[in-house]
């Protein structure tokens, strides 16, 4: 599976276009990431584990839509996007979405 | 003596807190930006563009995407100081260093898988923030902030 965030896939041409796709996964952070980050918030610099927790579920989000986009017999996903919004206290819903075609 | 200490010792919990946010949260930024300047120099041959690249055929081996991301959290000092200086409005100088740390570590990041898969170019570079949870300057919340970069990364082919 290809994945680009310009419109087509450098070097490749698309030969078919299956319409959009998307992943998105919703992840609340647990008590002990929290206490440790409400600790280190004292004296500022980077959460570790917020970062860590981010980019799991950004990869999870990514392959929930390259999942689907497999389902429709694509083999590229273009021009993807990502988007994040906190839906509640302390979660996060992390979101892509993009474009399914067929590359040569 | 140790009476009015132990009498004002929530006050003395504070100054402390305060004190300890200062050193260690200007030490950390200090470290934290000598170290972006490194990186930045040692990174400089890999251009990052925001625009979609063409490119002639038979010159690109293969493309993919590559992100990086990055959670700062604001220390107790600085905080103290954007709510004093929502009082009287202006530049929150505390708050635009963080968010730019957050954005160049992000970038950096990127650039740095990017160059680990052995890419020549970044293409269309996206930045985007979010803060995990609600405001970031609510009581009881974790002043923080993401930076996240994303952007395709293309492999040239050699001649």
């Amino acid at each position: 599976m290809i994945l680009t965030n310009v419109s087509t896939v450098p070097g490749k041409k698309i030969v078919e276009h299956f319409g959009i796709v998307q992943g998105s996964t919703v992840r609340a952070k647990h008590i002990g990431r929290d206490f440790m980050a409400g600790l280190k918030n004292l004296v500022g610099g980077e959460l570790k584990g917020y970062t860590e927790l981010l980019q799991d579920s950004r990869d999870e989000a990514v392959s929930r839509m390259a999942e689907q986009a497999r389902m429709m017999g694509a083999n590229a996903v273009v021009n993807i996007r990502f988007a994040t919004s906190s839906v509640a206290q302390g979660a996060a819903e992390l979101f892509a979405y993009g474009t399914a075609v067929r590359v040569e | 003596m140790t009476e009015i200490l132990l009498q004002n010792l929530d006050l003395l919990i504070f100054l402390v807190l305060l004190a300890l946010g200062y050193t260690a949260g200007s030490m950390a930024e200090k470290r934290h930006y000598r170290s972006i300047h490194e990186r930045e120099m040692e990174l400089i041959k890999l251009p990052v563009v925001t625009a979609e690249g063409r490119f002639p055929p038979g010159k690109v081996k293969e493309s993919f995407m590559v992100s990086g991301n990055a959670v700062i959290s604001i220390d107790y000092f600085k905080r103290l100081l954007a709510i004093l200086r929502n009082i009287f409005g202006g530049r929150v100088k505390s708050y635009e260093s963080l968010v730019d740390r957050a954005r160049r570590e992000a970038i950096l990041r990127m650039k740095e898988e990017a160059k680990a898969r052995g890419g020549g170019m970044v293409l269309n570079l996206r930045l985007e923030t979010s803060t995990i949870g609600r405001s970031a300057n609510q009581k009881k919340q974790v002043g923080s902030v993401e930076a996240l970069a994303y952007g395709t990364a293309v492999v040239f082919n050699r001649k």
